[in-house]
Formats: C-alpha cells, structure tokens, sequence
C-alpha cells in the first residue's frame, strides 16, 4: 500500500543556515540505513524529507531500518498516487483508511495542503470535500480540529501523498553534523550506549578497544567489534582501534601499588586513546562512565583519569543509575552481547581493594616507577595497533 | 609449530572418510528408504558401516542404531530405557563425573519422578564398587557408568561394575558412555556385560554429525525420535549416509593399528606425565597408570588460571582445553573435578591435553618447552 515515507525532523528546522547541511546528512544517514532493504530515492524539497521506493520491498525492514537514524522524530509511511481527479482520490483515501483502521471508529480531521496551486480545490475545500466522503463512508467518525484522534494529511503535489500513521524515530541530529569524538569501547554495558548517546548528537564516532591476549581472548575482541557493529547501525561505519595492552599492563602490575593498577591502567588508555582521537582529528573522548558505579569511577577517580587529557572527555552516563544504562542498552540491542562472559582487560588483575579515593599527587608519584620503560612500551602498543572499519 | 591436543573435544576428519562423504555427497546421495537403485546404493553405505562396527564390537548388526552423536546416543538411552522400563521400577544409578548429555538427561528424568542415585568416586574419579553394591535395588532399572571421563581420562571399572550389577539384580540394565573410550581401550559389550554403549565418530576422525548406539537385542528401547520408522524404527529420520560412511571409514582405521596405537599414546602420556611433573606448582588428575586412558592428561596449575594458560598456548599454535570443552564456555565450575575433591583454588586453573594418533613425541616436546617458559611468568601476575 504505501510506498513512500514522508520523515519528520525536529531541530534540524531551527538551525537556520546549516540546515541544508544538516539535511543533506539527513539523507545521506538515511539512504546509508536502507541501502539493503531496496532501491529507494531520498529528497529533501522544501523542509521536508521524502523517501520513495523505486522497488519492491519490505515495509517492516524499511521502518525497522529508518528507526535508527538519528535527526528522524517521525516516519510517515504514505501512499503516493497519480493525480487523477478529486473522485479518484476521494475514493482511494476512503479505502485507505477503511485498510488502516478496520472498522473506523474514531474522530478525525483533514489536514491538507497544496503545493501545486493549480489544483481545482484550495486547501480548506480540499479537507472539507474529503472529510465530507470519509463520514459518508464511515458511519462511526466523527470530525474534532481541536484534538483528533487521527490526523489524515493529504498533499497535492505533481504526484499526491497522503498518510494518516506516525511512528516515533529515534530523535537526535544526523551523524555527520557535529564533527567525530573517540569511544573508549569495552566490552561491557555501559560504553556502548555511551557511544550511541554520543553519535544522537550527530557525532561521529571513532572506538578505542584495549585487549590483553592471553588475558583475554579472540572471542572477547570478537565481542567488542560485535558491539561497534551494533552501534554502528545508528552511528554509520566506526573506525576502531584495536590496541594490545598487555605489556603495558604487566609493566604496571611489576612497579606499582596493586590497589592503584586500574586508576593508572585507565590513564594510560586515556593517553592511548587521545593519540588516535587526534590522529583522526577527534574533538573529544567518549566514555561510558557513571560517578560511583565502581572504584575507578568515583569523583576522584575521575579526576585522576581526566588529567592526563588535553580533549574534553565526554561522559554522556555519568549522572546515569545502572539500571537505566542497562535499559537503555536493551533498547539499541546490545545488551545481549555485553553480557557474554568473557574478560575484559579492566578486570583481570583488579585488586581486592582498589583506592576509591586516590590523590593524584600520589598517583603521579606512583608513575615515576614506570619512567624507565613506560613510553616504549606505549609507542610499541600505538605502532603494533590493528585499526579496522566496522559496519552493521 | 603446531600442537593440536584438543583431541577430546574432537579429532581431525580422517582424510579417507572425507573423500568418501564427497563421493556419497556428490554421487550417491540417493536416500536409502527409496526403492529404486540411488536408495539400495545409499543403503548400502549403511550397511557396509554397520558391518564394520559391529565387528569392531563383536556383536551383531542389528544392535547398532546409527545416530548424530554423542549426546543424542546418550539421550537416547536413558530417556528410551526409562519410558519402556518405568514399569518395572523408577531408580537409576549413575556418577557425578558423568557428560552433560548423561547428567542432564537424568535430570530430567529426576523431574518426572525417576529416583536417582549418583554413587560417590574417589579421589582418582573411580567409582565406589563397594556403594554401588549397596544401591542396587529390586527396582533400579537402569545404571549408566561413562567408560573413560573426559574430563580426566580415569578408566571406570565396568567390567567390575557389571559383575556386581548383574549378580545383585539381573534385569537391572548397564549403559555406558563410551565417547571417550572407543577406539582408545578395548570395548566388548556382549563380554564385559554391557546392554547399552555410546558412541560419537567425530571423537575417533569420523565426520562431526555422526555416533551409535550399541543396544542388546535384550533390550526394548522406545525411540525418542519418531517418524519414518528408520533404523528398526528406533531412530526415525533420514539416515545421515554421508556421515555414516566417513564414520566407517574412522571405525576401519582406528582399529588397523589398534594395539600398536595405544602403546604409542600411552608412551607420549608418560613423557608428558614424567616432564610435567617437573615444573613447579603443577599438580596432574586422574590416574596416571593403565586405570586412566592413553590419550587424556589433566593438569592443574597452582596460581595461573586456565584461560589464560589456554590462550598463551595458542598463541604459540598449542591448542588445549580448560576442564571440558563442552562444559568450558561457560564460567561453570566442572562436576567431574569438584567431584574428585579438587582444591578449590585449582578449579579454576585446570587444562586437559588430550592426543590422537595423530600427535607426535615432537609436538610434545615442543608443548613441554613452551610451558616450561609459560607457566613461571604467568605464575609472576596473579590476581590479587
């Protein structure tokens, strides 16, 4: 029935000049998105986004796929017609309505408008004409233009469209639009939805992943480049980085206070991740912190990791509870790849009692130790790192 | 170089069965229930198969039931034992150290009301002959031993086991899980007492997808796979000719050399046995003389976690498994060690070498000197 989606979008509208920026990311995202469901042409005339299908294909898929474009707040699946005179289209709005809502009981109002002026009814003729069939048609309506329960919007154009369902899309603004920022992905719930929350504003994303073999296994790297996929579904093609960091960390187990090992662990991947963030022109770091949800994560913590930092570190969970993190993980479907249990590298040599409240003072003083061997070893991990594409 | 010793788990497709199953595939891939001439040469794959196993076993053809493997034969057992036998009584004896495809089953049976007694093992897995005396009872049906646990290699006393089983109470029926034992020990159903026997082909080079169950012609099995009526109607579905031929051909040469092998594998054990023991904080399971089979070695190590040791053995190409395979994906304690009384700090740092024909004093060699190197660095960074 129809073969056209008419996309709504929110802020996009109120940015003024860079709004035919911000579109044509629009459309690039979304012909990115349904580029296996089928064959599909997307134009953005006049503050509007239209996609129509130039083939067969599965409506389901389609919206399913539209679902995860950021800037859509709205999908409209529509029915395109020739116009061939009001009758014609009064009756195929009739049953199309009579196809969406078996047995009609509801109240409506006609919404319609004309583009192409030349048509014989202007606008107001246009609803009242087709509100005047449908209540013919359908005993059970009633016309509210206050609150209708149903809003069927018809539009003359050269062709006509018309449409009377809207679902939801994902919100946000078209990846492309705000410049690219670098996700410290682990394998774990929570960086992922960092990383999503992230590219909703329109982010590009880059991923840092940091395994340590025979710590951790090809299946937990597996896990993680799974993960980049699925958020790469919303966020388009993600370039990771892949970095072995075992060398470095048995170097800090060797020299440092086993209570302090994560907090400088983590300050070195920070270091590490900030390398590539600037190689690939990153504006900031992306990570899936919350404050408190561990030991390395508590206010001071924090503040110890953020030192060794020169971008900004975006922490999009940070006044986040657990349980909200995991639902909002369920939602964008990586959930369940999360929670395979395999290592990752944060956690095979945590201490018993890690410091909550380390002193950076301290832990830049613990660091010393490591100044024998420590920038080798960092430039071995940035040379020796496998940087791969990831795509749905 | 290259180490696989993950033979347990399972075994490289013999080269000869592999070229067999791409000729049923490619030409003879007639289904054996049709009557023309593309069935009765399919069909004879099957018996030809057949033929070969049960000569292997020394028992008849028609009590062997071909199957997908393991854990179906397993299944298959128990689950057909206990609804044709329920009549005669609703207890079953077994071990803890048993498969998953055994334990689980019984489980199930367990939920449906079947009385389940697991007889205690000692410290080597054995068995306690003494307990499973005492257990067998007027109503106990049925009593499912593994031969050789996979986990450890320890041979189970069967031969003893079905002395005493038949002498307390005759009808009460043996099954025993041979996956790791055929092909690798000697198996004579009909002489050592046993009514029903286990078997996968992809453990002995055979195809993965293909097994057995050996069951006396005493024995009235119902089928848990319904249909078509193949196999005496005990295990309906489209024969997997393919598989059962590459299994035939795995059947044939594992015995070619059978006496000549074992010697061979439990030489290479030994040598195993004898430099393992050298390193320290390494503790080795199971029985190390001719009561654990040739081809199963269990090594725990004090401090290094048995991931860990499994993932730098591969990156030197060495390929072992922690515990079980089967039971290893998952962060789950094994049955089998927790039932020997393993230490509770060597659960979890236990791997299992387990060899084939195929592996050579070399790749063993070369095993040794890697852990040799291994396992005191890893044994440097423990978790705190």
């Amino acid at each position: 029935m129809e073969k056209a989606f008419l996309i709504k979008y929110g802020e996009i509208a109120l940015k003024g000049k860079n709004r035919r920026t911000f579109e044509e990311a629009l459309v690039k995202q979304i012909k990115f998105a349904l580029k296996d469901v089928g064959e599909f042409e997307v134009t953005h005339p006049q503050g509007r986004v239209f996609v129509e299908a130039l083939g067969d294909f599965d409506m389901d898929e389609a919206m399913e796929a539209l679902q995860h474009v950021f800037g859509i707040v709205a999908i409209c699946p529509a029915v395109l017609t020739e116009d061939t005179g009001f009758d014609d289209l009064a009756k195929e709005i009739v049953e199309y309505v009579g196809k969406v809502y078996p047995n009609p009981s509801f109240t409506f109002k006609v919404d319609s408008r004309r583009s192409r002026k030349n048509y014989p009814l202007n606008s107001m003729e246009l609803n009242a004409a087709i509100g005047e069939k449908l209540l013919e048609a359908y005993p059970n309506i009633k016309v509210d233009v206050h609150k209708p329960e149903v809003m069927l919007h018809v539009e003359i154009r050269e062709r006509i469209n018309y449409y009377c369902k809207e679902v939801f899309g994902p919100g946000g603004m078209p990846v492309g639009t705000s410049g690219r920022a670098m996700l410290l992905l682990s394998g774990g719930i929570d960086s992922p939805v960092a990383g999503y929350m992230i590219a909703k504003r329109g982010v590009t994303i880059d991923a840092t992943y940091f395994h340590a073999p025979p710590y951790t296994s090809e299946r937990a790297k597996q896990k993680v480049v799974d993960l980049a996929a699925q958020v790469s579904k919303y966020a388009g093609p993600i370039r990771l980085h892949i970095v072995n960091f075992t060398d470095i960390q048995l170097y800090i187990y060797e020299q440092c206070p086993h209570e302090e090992l994560t907090i400088i662990m983590r300050r070195y991947m920070m270091k590490i991740a900030e390398h590539f963030a600037k190689e690939n022109g990153d504006l900031g770091l992306i990570t899936g912190e919350s404050i408190g949800q561990v030991a390395s994560q508590t206010m001071q913590s924090l503040e110890c990791t953020n030192a060794v930092c020169t971008l900004p570190v975006y922490r999009p969970l940070i006044g986040m509870d657990k349980q909200e993190i995991i639902e909002r993980s369920e939602k964008i479907g990586t959930y369940e790849t999360s929670i395979l249990p395999f290592e990752d590298c944060c956690t095979i040599f945590v201490a018993k009692h890690p410091v909550t409240k380390p002193r950076l003072s301290v832990i830049e003083n613990s660091e010393k130790k490591l100044a024998e061997k420590i920038d080798e070893l960092m430039d071995v991990a940035i040379s020796t790192t496998e940087t791969i594409t990831v795509t749905p | 170089m290259e180490a696989y010793l993950d033979n347990s788990a399972t075994t490289k497709c013999s080269e000869k069965a592999v070229e067999i199953m791409n000729k049923v595939l490619r030409e003879d891939y007639g289904n054996p229930s049709s009557m023309h001439l593309k069935g009765f040469e399919a069909e004879n794959y099957l018996k030809k198969t057949r033929s070969i196993i049960a000569k292997s076993l020394k028992v008849n053809e028609k009590e062997i039931i071909f199957t997908s493997g393991g854990t179906e034969t397993n299944n298959m057992a128990l689950i057909g034992c206990a609804t044709a036998y329920h009549r005669s009584g609703m207890h079953i004896i077994s071990t803890p150290v048993e498969h998953p495809s055994v334990a689980n089953a019984l489980a199930v049976l367990e939920k449906i009301g079947y009385e389940i007694t697991y007889i205690p093992v000692d410290e080597k897995g054995r068995i306690n002959l003494k307990v499973l005396s005492d257990e067998i009872r007027p109503d106990t049906t049925l009593v499912s031993i593994m031969h050789v646990n996979n986990e450890i290699g320890t041979i189970e006393p069967i031969v003893e086991a079905a002395n005493i089983i038949k002498q307390k109470n005759s009808t009460t029926l043996l099954h025993v899980d041979a996956v790791q034992s055929f092909g690798k020990i000697e198996v004579f159903p009909k002489k050592m007492n046993i009514d029903l026997l286990s078997v996968s082909g992809h453990k002995i080079h055979g195809p993965k997808g293909s097994g057995f169950l050996y069951v006396s012609d005493k024995v009235k099995l119902n089928p848990i796979m319904l249909g078509g009526g193949q196999e005496w109607g005990l295990r309906s579905g489209t024969e997997n000719v393919p598989a059962i031929a590459g299994l035939g051909v795995a059947v044939e040469e594992i015995f070619k050399n059978f006496d000549k092998n074992q010697k061979k594998l439990y030489k290479l054990r030994e040598y195993l046995i004898t430099e393992l023991s050298k390193i320290e904080g390494v503790s080795l399971n199971g029985s190390l003389d001719e009561n654990g089979a040739p081809h199963i070695l269990s090594m725990s190590v004090e401090g290094v976690r048995a991931e860990v040791l499994l993932h730098s053995l591969e990156e030197k190409g060495i390929f072992v498994s922690a515990g079980s395979a089967c039971s290893s994906n998952k962060p789950a304690v094994s049955k089998t060690l927790t039932a020997i009384g393993l230490k509770k700090s060597l659960l979890d740092s236990t791997v299992r070498f387990s060899f084939s024909i195929h592996t050579t004093k070399e790749e063993l060699e070369y095993t040794v000197k890697e852990l040799k190197e291994i396992i005191p660095k890893l044994r440097k960074y423990t978790r705190h």
